[in-house]
């Protein structure tokens, strides 16, 4: 039986706890609606990028204008990116992630390399013995197309080097804030061809009347320029769908913590009142003993 | 008829609406895209979008990009955009400071750094010149002196 003293000091230090996680839990919150809002605002350069490449997907011999458009006839290696977070306390968020890499790319038949964002992904990573090509960690709270465009870059270079002949994106799609899901994404080589059921839907007569494409300075160049940059928007996207995934998962992991500590505060304060009440008990009876004593005496 | 005008970079849309014509900085030079233009695909050079539509203009600064034409649409992916009237003087002016005091320390050539700096120097210096050509005159707020530089 602890003593009086200890108890009060059990029950501050939870209560002190419980204030952290509840402070946390409010940080979080508002944190995932700047990710969500800055996610939302690359939707309109994605979705024009997208409709430049469907353009060029339906002129004519366009699988051979760029190598990035071509799927390569074998595959030796593959090329993971891997998204997740520098800080712990997000519940299962990064514990999530990395299981559904691993189930997707751990047991393909050709070796696998990844490139990680985020401190705890490349570390879970490293401890199973994977083969890490390179790592972004400490990324800005708020990161901006800048600060990723580096990611793209080395994506495209050691795609184009012949170093990856497929290239991978492994993230956290954030759904709502109770629900994010584990995404793959194919990269590289980047498939035009999937998207192209989506142009007939959308009518036939716009792609009759708009003739062959003229290109300045040609088209190698400009493939070139907005593959690559395609590329880095969708790592950016997938960056920040993850950074909301995460501080959601944090958000709920800190409101259970806040839960779970007010209980045990509850329970703790219970259990100092009754002991509290049986020294004040065995007091009283002390005394009303010993005065019946000398009554008796 | 106009033509559909609509620039977007990276991180948000800059602009969307019409125009009688878009002047851009292409690749091979200075175009202007009336409506029912051939379908073209370029690369652009830092400089000056300009957006005239029913006799009013809107300027832009843009750091490089692709836009693509069709007959009755003009699309800009910038990779950095924005509204002339939105430009911080006096951000940009300190940015090409700190800029040129790191490049007269003497970075290293051909390092990563050395390239990002001057991109950012381009950068300002692009912004500051867009912004005193192409304000809407506001009785000269940003300008010092008539004639003057």
């Amino acid at each position: 039986m602890p003593s009086a003293k200890e108890m009060r000091l059990r029950i501050r230090s939870v209560k002190n706890i419980s204030q952290v996680t509840k402070a946390l839990e409010t940080v979080s919150a508002s944190k995932v609606r700047k990710a969500v809002a800055a996610e939302i605002a690359t939707r309109s350069y994605a979705e024009k990028a997208w409709k430049v490449l469907l353009h060029l997907a339906r002129q004519p011999g366009h699988a051979s204008l760029h190598p990035l458009l071509k799927e390569r006839s074998s595959i030796n290696n593959a090329l993971v990116l891997m998204v997740s977070s520098d800080r712990g306390l997000a519940g299962a968020y990064n514990v999530n992630i990395v299981r559904f890499t691993l189930a997707n790319f751990g047991h393909l038949q050709v070796p696998v390399r990844y490139i990680t964002v985020g401190r705890k992904g490349r570390d879970m990573l490293l401890r199973r013995g994977k083969n890490i090509l390179a790592e972004f960690s400490d990324l800005p709270p708020a990161p901006t197309f800048a600060n990723i465009s580096a990611i793209g870059r080395l994506v495209v270079d050691e795609y184009l080097a012949g170093e990856a002949d497929q290239v991978y994106l492994a993230y956290t799609d954030f759904i709502n804030m109770v629900s994010q899901v584990p995404k793959q994404k194919k990269l590289l080589p980047l498939e035009v061809e999937s998207g192209e059921g989506l142009i007939r839907d959308l009518g036939g007569p716009e792609g009759s009347d708009h003739g062959v494409f003229t290109y300045e300075p040609d088209p190698t160049e400009i493939l070139d320029q907005i593959i690559t940059r395609f590329t880095s928007v969708q790592i950016y996207q997938a960056i920040l769908s993850s950074l909301a995934s995460e501080h959601a998962a944090r958000m709920v992991a800190m409101r259970n913590a806040t839960e779970n500590a007010y209980d045990l505060v509850g329970l703790l304060q219970l259990e100092y009142n009754k002991a509290r009440q049986q020294t004040i008990t065995n007091d009283m009876i002390d005394i009303v003993g010993g005065a019946n004593a000398q009554i008796q005496s | 008829m106009p033509i559909h005008c609509e620039i977007v970079s990276q991180d948000r849309q800059v602009f969307l609406g019409d125009a009688d014509i878009v002047v851009l900085p292409g690749a091979a030079g200075v175009m202007g895209v009336l409506p029912h233009h051939s379908p073209l695909l370029s690369t652009l050079k830092d400089g000056i979008i300009t957006v005239r539509w029913k006799g009013k203009e809107e300027f832009f600064t843009v750091a490089g990009g692709i836009v693509e034409i069709q007959p009755d649409q003009v699309t800009v992916l910038a990779d950095a955009s924005e509204n002339v009237e939105e430009i911080d003087i006096e951000r940009a002016e300190a940015a090409k400071k700190r800029a040129e005091l790191l490049l007269k320390q003497g970075v290293p050539r051909d390092t990563d750094t050395y390239l990002t700096i001057q991109a950012s120097l381009r950068k300002s210096n692009l912004r500051l010149d867009a912004a005193r050509r192409y304000r809407q005159r506001q009785g000269g707020r940003n300008e010092p002196h008539q004639g003057g530089g």
